[in-house]
Protein backbone atom coordinates (compact mmCIF):
# COMPACT_ATOMS: atom_id res chain seq x y z
CA UNK A 1 0.00 0.00 0.00
CA UNK A 2 2.91 2.31 0.76
CA UNK A 3 4.13 2.12 -2.83
CA UNK A 4 0.71 3.01 -4.13
CA UNK A 5 0.55 6.13 -1.97
CA UNK A 6 4.13 7.08 -2.78
CA UNK A 7 3.76 6.78 -6.52
CA UNK A 8 0.12 7.80 -6.71
CA UNK A 9 0.77 11.41 -7.84
CA UNK A 10 3.09 10.31 -10.67
CA UNK A 11 0.79 7.51 -11.71
CA UNK A 12 -2.13 9.91 -11.51
CA UNK A 13 -0.43 12.35 -13.86
CA UNK A 14 0.42 9.57 -16.31
CA UNK A 15 -3.13 8.25 -16.08
CA UNK A 16 -4.48 11.72 -16.83
CA UNK A 17 -2.64 11.53 -20.16
CA UNK A 18 -4.47 8.26 -20.89
CA UNK A 19 -7.74 10.05 -20.20
CA UNK A 20 -6.81 12.93 -22.51
CA UNK A 21 -5.79 10.49 -25.24
CA UNK A 22 -9.08 8.65 -24.81
CA UNK A 23 -11.13 11.80 -25.18
CA UNK A 24 -9.34 12.94 -28.33
CA UNK A 25 -9.42 9.48 -29.87
CA UNK A 26 -13.11 9.00 -29.03
CA UNK A 27 -14.16 12.17 -30.82
CA UNK A 28 -11.79 11.74 -33.76
CA UNK A 29 -12.53 8.05 -34.31
CA UNK A 30 -16.30 8.57 -34.22
CA UNK A 31 -16.01 11.30 -36.86
CA UNK A 32 -13.56 9.41 -39.04
CA UNK A 33 -15.50 6.16 -38.62
CA UNK A 34 -18.67 7.89 -39.80
CA UNK A 35 -16.87 9.25 -42.85
CA UNK A 36 -15.51 5.78 -43.57
CA UNK A 37 -18.90 4.11 -43.34
CA UNK A 38 -20.34 6.74 -45.66
CA UNK A 39 -17.62 5.78 -48.12
CA UNK A 40 -18.28 2.07 -47.69
CA UNK A 41 -21.98 2.38 -48.52
CA UNK A 42 -21.65 5.12 -51.15
CA UNK A 43 -22.74 4.52 -54.74
CA UNK A 44 -19.27 5.51 -55.99
CA UNK A 45 -17.11 2.41 -56.54
CA UNK A 46 -13.82 4.27 -55.96
CA UNK A 47 -14.95 5.53 -52.54
CA UNK A 48 -16.32 2.12 -51.63
CA UNK A 49 -13.03 0.46 -52.55
CA UNK A 50 -10.99 3.05 -50.64
CA UNK A 51 -13.13 2.55 -47.54
CA UNK A 52 -12.89 -1.22 -47.77
CA UNK A 53 -9.12 -1.18 -48.21
CA UNK A 54 -8.68 1.25 -45.32
CA UNK A 55 -10.76 -0.82 -42.93
CA UNK A 56 -9.17 -4.12 -43.87
CA UNK A 57 -5.62 -2.85 -43.72
CA UNK A 58 -5.94 -0.87 -40.50
CA UNK A 59 -8.17 -3.31 -38.66
CA UNK A 60 -5.83 -6.19 -39.34
CA UNK A 61 -2.65 -4.37 -38.30
CA UNK A 62 -1.62 -4.65 -34.64
CA UNK A 63 -2.07 -1.36 -32.84
CA UNK A 64 1.54 -1.30 -31.71
CA UNK A 65 2.58 -1.35 -35.37
CA UNK A 66 0.13 1.41 -36.26
CA UNK A 67 1.52 3.57 -33.46
CA UNK A 68 5.14 2.74 -34.24
CA UNK A 69 4.52 3.57 -37.88
CA UNK A 70 2.87 6.85 -36.91
CA UNK A 71 5.84 7.84 -34.77
CA UNK A 72 8.76 6.42 -36.75
CA UNK A 73 7.34 6.48 -40.26
CA UNK A 74 5.03 9.44 -40.45
CA UNK A 75 6.66 11.67 -37.88
CA UNK A 76 10.37 10.90 -38.01
CA UNK A 77 10.72 9.86 -41.66
CA UNK A 78 8.04 11.86 -43.42
CA UNK A 79 8.21 14.86 -41.13
CA UNK A 80 4.65 14.97 -39.84
CA UNK A 81 4.95 17.33 -36.88
CA UNK A 82 2.09 18.62 -34.75
CA UNK A 83 4.17 20.58 -32.26
CA UNK A 84 7.75 21.62 -31.55
CA UNK A 85 7.45 20.35 -28.00
CA UNK A 86 8.39 16.65 -28.26
CA UNK A 87 5.94 15.52 -25.61
CA UNK A 88 3.04 17.41 -27.17
CA UNK A 89 4.03 16.21 -30.61
CA UNK A 90 4.12 12.57 -29.56
CA UNK A 91 0.77 13.00 -27.80
CA UNK A 92 -0.87 14.06 -31.06
CA UNK A 93 0.97 11.41 -33.08
CA UNK A 94 -0.33 8.72 -30.75
CA UNK A 95 -3.79 10.29 -30.64
CA UNK A 96 -3.85 10.22 -34.44
CA UNK A 97 -2.65 6.61 -34.65
CA UNK A 98 -5.18 5.48 -32.07
CA UNK A 99 -8.01 7.38 -33.78
CA UNK A 100 -7.13 6.02 -37.20
CA UNK A 101 -7.05 2.50 -35.76
CA UNK A 102 -10.26 2.81 -33.73
CA UNK A 103 -12.10 4.43 -36.65
CA UNK A 104 -11.91 1.16 -38.57
CA UNK A 105 -13.84 -0.56 -35.77
CA UNK A 106 -16.29 2.31 -35.45
CA UNK A 107 -16.90 2.04 -39.19
CA UNK A 108 -17.66 -1.67 -38.99
CA UNK A 109 -19.96 -1.25 -35.98
CA UNK A 110 -21.86 1.45 -37.85
CA UNK A 111 -22.05 -0.65 -40.98
CA UNK A 112 -23.66 -3.42 -38.95
CA UNK A 113 -26.09 -0.75 -37.73
CA UNK A 114 -26.89 0.32 -41.28
CA UNK A 115 -27.76 -3.27 -42.09
CA UNK A 116 -30.43 -3.22 -39.39
CA UNK A 117 -32.17 -0.26 -41.05
CA UNK A 118 -34.90 -1.43 -43.37
CA UNK A 119 -34.22 -0.85 -47.08
CA UNK A 120 -37.60 0.85 -47.29
CA UNK A 121 -36.34 3.72 -45.13
CA UNK A 122 -33.69 4.66 -47.67
CA UNK A 123 -36.14 4.13 -50.53
CA UNK A 124 -38.69 6.43 -48.94
CA UNK A 125 -35.96 9.00 -48.36
CA UNK A 126 -34.90 8.87 -51.99
CA UNK A 127 -38.51 8.91 -53.14
CA UNK A 128 -39.16 12.33 -51.56
CA UNK A 129 -36.12 13.69 -53.37
CA UNK A 130 -33.39 13.53 -50.73
CA UNK A 131 -29.90 13.11 -52.18
CA UNK A 132 -27.77 10.13 -51.22
CA UNK A 133 -25.91 12.13 -48.57
CA UNK A 134 -29.15 13.52 -47.15
CA UNK A 135 -30.75 10.05 -46.97
CA UNK A 136 -27.64 8.78 -45.22
CA UNK A 137 -27.23 11.60 -42.71
CA UNK A 138 -30.91 12.32 -42.01
CA UNK A 139 -32.53 8.91 -42.20
CA UNK A 140 -30.16 5.96 -42.29
CA UNK A 141 -27.24 6.90 -40.01
CA UNK A 142 -29.36 8.28 -37.14
CA UNK A 143 -31.18 4.95 -36.99
CA UNK A 144 -27.95 2.98 -37.49
CA UNK A 145 -26.28 4.84 -34.59
CA UNK A 146 -29.15 4.02 -32.27
CA UNK A 147 -28.95 0.37 -33.17
CA UNK A 148 -25.25 0.10 -32.34
CA UNK A 149 -24.84 2.32 -29.29
CA UNK A 150 -23.88 -0.66 -27.13
CA UNK A 151 -21.35 -2.14 -29.62
CA UNK A 152 -19.89 1.35 -30.08
CA UNK A 153 -19.50 1.45 -26.30
CA UNK A 154 -17.44 -1.73 -26.52
CA UNK A 155 -15.30 -0.18 -29.22
CA UNK A 156 -14.73 2.84 -26.97
CA UNK A 157 -13.86 0.65 -23.98
CA UNK A 158 -11.31 -1.23 -26.09
CA UNK A 159 -9.91 2.08 -27.29
CA UNK A 160 -9.48 3.40 -23.75
CA UNK A 161 -7.59 0.28 -22.74
CA UNK A 162 -5.52 0.63 -25.91
CA UNK A 163 -4.20 3.97 -24.66
CA UNK A 164 -1.85 1.86 -22.53
CA UNK A 165 -0.01 0.95 -25.72
CA UNK A 166 0.79 4.62 -26.31
CA UNK A 167 4.47 4.02 -25.54
CA UNK A 168 4.71 2.17 -28.85
CA UNK A 169 4.28 5.58 -30.46
CA UNK A 170 6.96 7.08 -28.23
CA UNK A 171 4.50 8.84 -25.96
CA UNK A 172 5.16 8.66 -22.21
CA UNK A 173 8.09 6.36 -22.92
CA UNK A 174 9.91 8.08 -20.06
CA UNK A 175 7.16 7.44 -17.54
CA UNK A 176 6.92 3.86 -18.67
CA UNK A 177 10.64 3.50 -18.13
CA UNK A 178 10.34 5.09 -14.69
CA UNK A 179 7.55 2.70 -13.89
CA UNK A 180 9.64 -0.25 -14.96
CA UNK A 181 12.56 0.91 -12.82
CA UNK A 182 10.19 1.36 -9.91
CA UNK A 183 8.96 -2.16 -10.31
CA UNK A 184 12.53 -3.45 -10.60
CA UNK A 185 13.71 -1.65 -7.49
CA UNK A 186 10.71 -2.01 -5.23
CA UNK A 187 9.77 -5.46 -6.44
CA UNK A 188 6.52 -6.41 -8.07
CA UNK A 189 3.91 -4.08 -6.68
CA UNK A 190 0.51 -5.63 -6.61
CA UNK A 191 -1.12 -2.53 -5.09
CA UNK A 192 0.10 -0.40 -8.02
CA UNK A 193 -1.24 -2.88 -10.54
CA UNK A 194 -4.53 -3.07 -8.74
CA UNK A 195 -4.69 0.71 -8.47
CA UNK A 196 -4.30 1.07 -12.24
CA UNK A 197 -6.86 -1.65 -12.89
CA UNK A 198 -9.36 0.14 -10.69
CA UNK A 199 -8.59 3.46 -12.37
CA UNK A 200 -9.35 1.97 -15.79
CA UNK A 201 -12.50 0.32 -14.56
CA UNK A 202 -13.65 3.67 -13.22
CA UNK A 203 -13.30 4.97 -16.77
CA UNK A 204 -14.65 2.05 -18.74
CA UNK A 205 -17.41 0.53 -16.64
CA UNK A 206 -19.61 3.63 -16.69
CA UNK A 207 -19.29 3.63 -20.47
CA UNK A 208 -20.70 0.11 -20.56
CA UNK A 209 -23.58 1.01 -18.27
CA UNK A 210 -24.23 4.33 -19.98
CA UNK A 211 -24.29 2.94 -23.51
CA UNK A 212 -26.47 0.04 -22.40
CA UNK A 213 -28.96 2.48 -20.90
CA UNK A 214 -28.70 4.82 -23.89
CA UNK A 215 -29.33 2.05 -26.41
CA UNK A 216 -32.53 1.07 -24.61
CA UNK A 217 -33.60 4.69 -24.46
CA UNK A 218 -32.88 5.48 -28.08
CA UNK A 219 -34.15 2.22 -29.51
CA UNK A 220 -36.27 2.98 -32.55
CA UNK A 221 -39.59 1.21 -32.37
CA UNK A 222 -40.36 -0.49 -35.64
CA UNK B 1 -63.99 12.09 -64.23
CA UNK B 2 -62.76 13.25 -67.56
CA UNK B 3 -59.18 13.76 -68.53
CA UNK B 4 -58.29 17.39 -68.45
CA UNK B 5 -55.37 19.76 -68.64
CA UNK B 6 -52.31 19.59 -70.85
CA UNK B 7 -52.56 17.33 -73.85
CA UNK B 8 -48.99 16.01 -73.56
CA UNK B 9 -48.81 12.92 -71.38
CA UNK B 10 -47.14 13.25 -68.00
CA UNK B 11 -45.45 9.87 -68.23
CA UNK B 12 -44.38 8.01 -71.35
CA UNK B 13 -42.78 4.58 -71.31
CA UNK B 14 -41.32 3.48 -74.63
CA UNK B 15 -40.16 -0.10 -75.20
CA UNK B 16 -39.07 -0.50 -71.60
CA UNK B 17 -37.30 -3.74 -70.73
CA UNK B 18 -36.04 -4.89 -67.37
CA UNK B 19 -34.29 -8.08 -66.34
CA UNK B 20 -33.56 -9.44 -62.87
CA UNK B 21 -30.77 -11.81 -63.78
CA UNK B 22 -32.33 -14.30 -66.16
CA UNK B 23 -35.84 -13.19 -65.29
CA UNK B 24 -37.38 -10.85 -67.85
CA UNK B 25 -39.70 -8.84 -65.60
CA UNK B 26 -40.73 -6.04 -67.94
CA UNK B 27 -41.16 -6.97 -71.57
CA UNK B 28 -41.31 -4.15 -74.06
CA UNK B 29 -43.65 -1.95 -72.06
CA UNK B 30 -45.31 0.96 -73.84
CA UNK B 31 -47.55 3.06 -71.67
CA UNK B 32 -48.59 6.64 -71.22
CA UNK B 33 -50.19 8.35 -68.25
CA UNK B 34 -52.04 11.58 -68.94
CA UNK B 35 -52.20 14.51 -66.57
CA UNK B 36 -55.02 14.10 -64.08
CA UNK B 37 -55.49 10.48 -64.99
CA UNK B 38 -55.98 7.70 -62.46
CA UNK B 39 -54.41 4.56 -63.83
CA UNK B 40 -54.90 1.30 -62.00
CA UNK B 41 -52.51 -1.56 -62.67
CA UNK B 42 -53.80 -5.01 -61.79
CA UNK B 43 -52.70 -8.53 -62.45
CA UNK B 44 -51.33 -11.66 -60.84
CA UNK B 45 -48.42 -11.52 -58.37
CA UNK B 46 -45.01 -11.57 -59.98
CA UNK B 47 -46.40 -10.05 -63.16
CA UNK B 48 -44.19 -6.96 -62.95
CA UNK B 49 -46.74 -4.45 -61.64
CA UNK B 50 -44.67 -3.16 -58.74
CA UNK B 51 -41.51 -3.11 -60.81
CA UNK B 52 -43.30 -1.05 -63.45
CA UNK B 53 -44.46 1.39 -60.79
CA UNK B 54 -40.99 1.68 -59.31
CA UNK B 55 -39.28 2.38 -62.64
CA UNK B 56 -41.17 5.65 -62.94
CA UNK B 57 -39.20 7.31 -60.15
CA UNK B 58 -36.21 5.12 -60.92
CA UNK B 59 -36.20 3.16 -57.69
CA UNK B 60 -35.74 0.41 -60.27
CA UNK B 61 -33.41 1.04 -63.18
CA UNK B 62 -34.32 -0.26 -66.61
CA UNK B 63 -32.16 -2.18 -69.06
CA UNK B 64 -33.40 -0.53 -72.20
CA UNK B 65 -36.14 1.66 -73.51
CA UNK B 66 -37.02 5.16 -72.47
CA UNK B 67 -39.09 6.75 -69.71
CA UNK B 68 -40.10 10.36 -70.13
CA UNK B 69 -41.58 12.27 -67.21
CA UNK B 70 -43.07 15.69 -67.82
CA UNK B 71 -41.23 16.06 -71.11
CA UNK B 72 -37.85 15.02 -69.70
CA UNK B 73 -36.06 11.69 -69.97
CA UNK B 74 -35.46 10.28 -66.47
CA UNK B 75 -32.02 11.38 -65.27
CA UNK B 76 -29.58 8.58 -64.45
CA UNK B 77 -28.49 9.75 -61.01
CA UNK B 78 -27.43 12.63 -58.83
CA UNK B 79 -29.17 15.92 -58.16
CA UNK B 80 -31.27 15.81 -61.32
CA UNK B 81 -32.72 12.46 -60.31
CA UNK B 82 -33.39 13.70 -56.76
CA UNK B 83 -35.23 16.69 -58.24
CA UNK B 84 -37.35 14.43 -60.42
CA UNK B 85 -38.20 12.20 -57.49
CA UNK B 86 -39.31 15.19 -55.47
CA UNK B 87 -42.00 15.72 -58.11
CA UNK B 88 -43.19 12.11 -58.02
CA UNK B 89 -44.82 11.05 -54.78
CA UNK B 90 -44.59 7.44 -53.75
CA UNK B 91 -46.66 5.41 -51.33
CA UNK B 92 -45.25 2.02 -50.43
CA UNK B 93 -46.90 -1.23 -49.45
CA UNK B 94 -45.01 -1.21 -46.13
CA UNK B 95 -45.56 2.54 -45.48
CA UNK B 96 -41.85 3.19 -44.83
CA UNK B 97 -42.45 6.13 -42.54
CA UNK B 98 -39.17 7.36 -41.04
CA UNK B 99 -39.16 5.36 -37.82
CA UNK B 100 -37.08 7.79 -35.75
CA UNK B 101 -39.13 10.85 -36.63
CA UNK B 102 -42.54 11.98 -35.44
CA UNK B 103 -45.54 12.00 -37.76
CA UNK B 104 -45.20 15.74 -38.23
CA UNK B 105 -41.46 15.49 -38.93
CA UNK B 106 -42.14 12.76 -41.48
CA UNK B 107 -44.32 15.18 -43.39
CA UNK B 108 -42.13 18.29 -43.01
CA UNK B 109 -38.76 16.69 -43.78
CA UNK B 110 -39.08 16.73 -47.57
CA UNK B 111 -40.45 20.26 -47.87
CA UNK B 112 -37.71 21.60 -45.57
CA UNK B 113 -34.71 19.64 -46.83
CA UNK B 114 -35.60 19.31 -50.50
CA UNK B 115 -37.75 22.37 -51.19
CA UNK B 116 -36.02 24.63 -48.65
CA UNK B 117 -39.31 25.60 -47.00
CA UNK B 118 -39.15 27.40 -43.65
CA UNK B 119 -40.05 25.29 -40.62
CA UNK B 120 -43.18 27.27 -39.75
CA UNK B 121 -44.58 27.10 -43.25
CA UNK B 122 -43.76 23.41 -43.51
CA UNK B 123 -45.38 22.70 -40.14
CA UNK B 124 -48.50 24.59 -41.07
CA UNK B 125 -48.83 22.75 -44.38
CA UNK B 126 -48.13 19.43 -42.65
CA UNK B 127 -50.94 20.03 -40.19
CA UNK B 128 -53.34 20.90 -43.03
CA UNK B 129 -52.44 17.68 -44.81
CA UNK B 130 -52.63 15.58 -41.65
CA UNK B 131 -56.04 17.15 -41.02
CA UNK B 132 -57.07 16.15 -44.52
CA UNK B 133 -56.08 12.51 -43.98
CA UNK B 134 -57.53 12.54 -40.46
CA UNK B 135 -54.34 12.11 -38.42
CA UNK B 136 -53.79 15.64 -37.08
CA UNK B 137 -54.36 14.52 -33.48
CA UNK B 138 -51.43 12.09 -33.71
CA UNK B 139 -48.91 14.58 -35.12
CA UNK B 140 -46.41 14.23 -32.30
CA UNK B 141 -46.47 10.45 -32.08
CA UNK B 142 -43.98 8.11 -33.70
CA UNK B 143 -44.95 5.83 -36.61
CA UNK B 144 -44.82 2.64 -34.51
CA UNK B 145 -47.54 4.07 -32.26
CA UNK B 146 -50.02 4.26 -35.14
CA UNK B 147 -52.10 1.57 -36.80
CA UNK B 148 -51.22 0.46 -40.30
CA UNK B 149 -54.09 2.38 -41.83
CA UNK B 150 -53.06 5.53 -40.00
CA UNK B 151 -49.44 5.08 -41.04
CA UNK B 152 -50.43 4.70 -44.66
CA UNK B 153 -52.51 7.87 -44.52
CA UNK B 154 -49.49 9.68 -43.07
CA UNK B 155 -47.43 8.29 -45.96
CA UNK B 156 -49.95 9.83 -48.35
CA UNK B 157 -49.69 13.15 -46.51
CA UNK B 158 -45.90 12.92 -46.74
CA UNK B 159 -46.14 12.44 -50.49
CA UNK B 160 -48.64 15.30 -50.85
CA UNK B 161 -46.42 17.67 -48.87
CA UNK B 162 -44.02 17.77 -51.81
CA UNK B 163 -46.81 19.03 -54.10
CA UNK B 164 -46.02 16.23 -56.53
CA UNK B 165 -47.09 16.16 -60.15
CA UNK B 166 -48.05 12.54 -59.69
CA UNK B 167 -48.27 9.92 -56.97
CA UNK B 168 -47.31 6.30 -57.39
CA UNK B 169 -49.10 3.81 -55.14
CA UNK B 170 -47.36 0.45 -54.86
CA UNK B 171 -49.98 -1.89 -53.38
CA UNK B 172 -50.92 0.64 -50.71
CA UNK B 173 -53.50 -1.55 -48.96
CA UNK B 174 -51.92 -4.99 -49.29
CA UNK B 175 -50.19 -4.89 -45.89
CA UNK B 176 -53.24 -3.61 -44.04
CA UNK B 177 -55.70 -5.38 -41.79
CA UNK B 178 -59.01 -5.65 -43.66
CA UNK B 179 -60.83 -3.11 -41.50
CA UNK B 180 -58.23 -0.47 -42.31
CA UNK B 181 -58.30 -0.78 -46.07
CA UNK B 182 -61.31 1.47 -46.57
CA UNK B 183 -59.91 4.46 -44.66
CA UNK B 184 -56.89 4.48 -46.98
CA UNK B 185 -58.96 3.97 -50.10
CA UNK B 186 -61.23 6.84 -49.06
CA UNK B 187 -58.26 9.19 -48.95
CA UNK B 188 -57.13 7.93 -52.37
CA UNK B 189 -60.58 8.37 -53.87
CA UNK B 190 -60.57 11.92 -52.52
CA UNK B 191 -57.25 12.58 -54.25
CA UNK B 192 -58.54 11.14 -57.51
CA UNK B 193 -61.57 13.44 -57.35
CA UNK B 194 -59.26 16.41 -56.81
CA UNK B 195 -57.54 15.61 -60.09
CA UNK B 196 -54.25 14.15 -58.83
CA UNK B 197 -52.44 12.07 -61.41
CA UNK B 198 -52.14 8.62 -59.91
CA UNK B 199 -50.74 5.26 -60.85
CA UNK B 200 -52.07 2.64 -58.48
CA UNK B 201 -50.91 -0.95 -58.29
CA UNK B 202 -53.64 -2.69 -56.34
CA UNK B 203 -55.81 -5.72 -55.83
CA UNK B 204 -58.74 -3.56 -54.76
CA UNK B 205 -61.16 -4.01 -57.64
CA UNK B 206 -63.69 -1.77 -55.90
CA UNK B 207 -61.23 1.10 -56.03
CA UNK B 208 -60.48 0.40 -59.69
CA UNK B 209 -64.18 0.52 -60.55
CA UNK B 210 -64.88 3.65 -58.56
CA UNK B 211 -61.85 5.83 -59.16
CA UNK B 212 -59.88 4.64 -62.18
CA UNK B 213 -59.98 6.25 -65.61
CA UNK B 214 -58.17 3.32 -67.07
CA UNK B 215 -57.18 -0.18 -66.04
CA UNK B 216 -54.00 -1.85 -67.19
CA UNK B 217 -53.79 -5.61 -66.82
CA UNK B 218 -50.28 -6.98 -66.53
CA UNK B 219 -49.10 -10.57 -66.51
CA UNK B 220 -45.70 -12.17 -67.07
CA UNK B 221 -44.07 -8.80 -67.54
CA UNK B 222 -46.35 -7.67 -70.33
CA UNK B 223 -49.27 -5.33 -70.61
CA UNK B 224 -51.92 -7.77 -71.72
CA UNK B 225 -54.86 -5.45 -71.86
CA UNK B 226 -55.81 -1.86 -71.13
CA UNK B 227 -59.29 -0.47 -71.04
CA UNK B 228 -61.79 1.59 -69.11
CA UNK B 229 -62.79 -0.07 -65.83
CA UNK B 230 -66.34 -0.76 -67.01
CA UNK B 231 -65.21 -2.40 -70.22
CA UNK B 232 -62.44 -4.32 -68.53
CA UNK B 233 -64.53 -5.78 -65.73
CA UNK B 234 -67.58 -6.60 -67.81
CA UNK B 235 -66.04 -7.40 -71.14
CA UNK B 236 -62.37 -8.36 -70.91
CA UNK B 237 -60.86 -9.03 -74.31
CA UNK B 238 -58.16 -11.57 -73.52
CA UNK B 239 -58.36 -15.06 -72.05
CA UNK B 240 -55.61 -14.22 -69.58
CA UNK B 241 -57.57 -11.30 -68.16
CA UNK B 242 -60.87 -13.22 -68.11
CA UNK B 243 -59.14 -16.05 -66.27
CA UNK B 244 -57.70 -13.63 -63.71
CA UNK B 245 -61.02 -11.89 -63.20
CA UNK B 246 -62.90 -15.14 -62.82
CA UNK B 247 -60.59 -16.06 -59.97
CA UNK B 248 -60.90 -12.84 -58.05
CA UNK B 249 -64.47 -11.75 -58.74
CA UNK B 250 -66.31 -14.97 -57.95
CA UNK B 251 -66.00 -14.56 -54.20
Amino acid sequence: MDELIKYAPDLGLGFLENVKLSLVAAVASLILGTVLVAMRVSPTPVLRAAGTIYVNVVRNTPLTLVLAFSALGLSDQLGLVFSDVPLTNSFWIVAMGLSVYTAAFVCEALRAGINTVNMGQAEAARAIGLTFMQSLTLIVLPQAFRAVVAPLGSVMIAMIKNTTVATAGGFLADSAAVMKITFDTTGASIPIFLGIVVAFMVLTMPIGFFTGWLSRRLAVAR
Amino acid sequence: MTENGDATPLVQLENVNKHFGTLHVLKNINLTVSRGEVLVVIGPSGGGKSTLCRTINRLETINDGKIIFDGQVLPDEGKALARLRSDVGMVFQSFNLFAHKTIRENVTLGPMKVRGKARDAANQRAMELLERVGIAAQADKYPAQLSGGQQQRVAIARALAMDPKMILFDEPTSALDPEMVQEVLDVMIGLARDGMTMMVVTHEMGFARRAANRVVFMAEGQIVEENTPDEFFTNAQTDRARDFLSKILTH
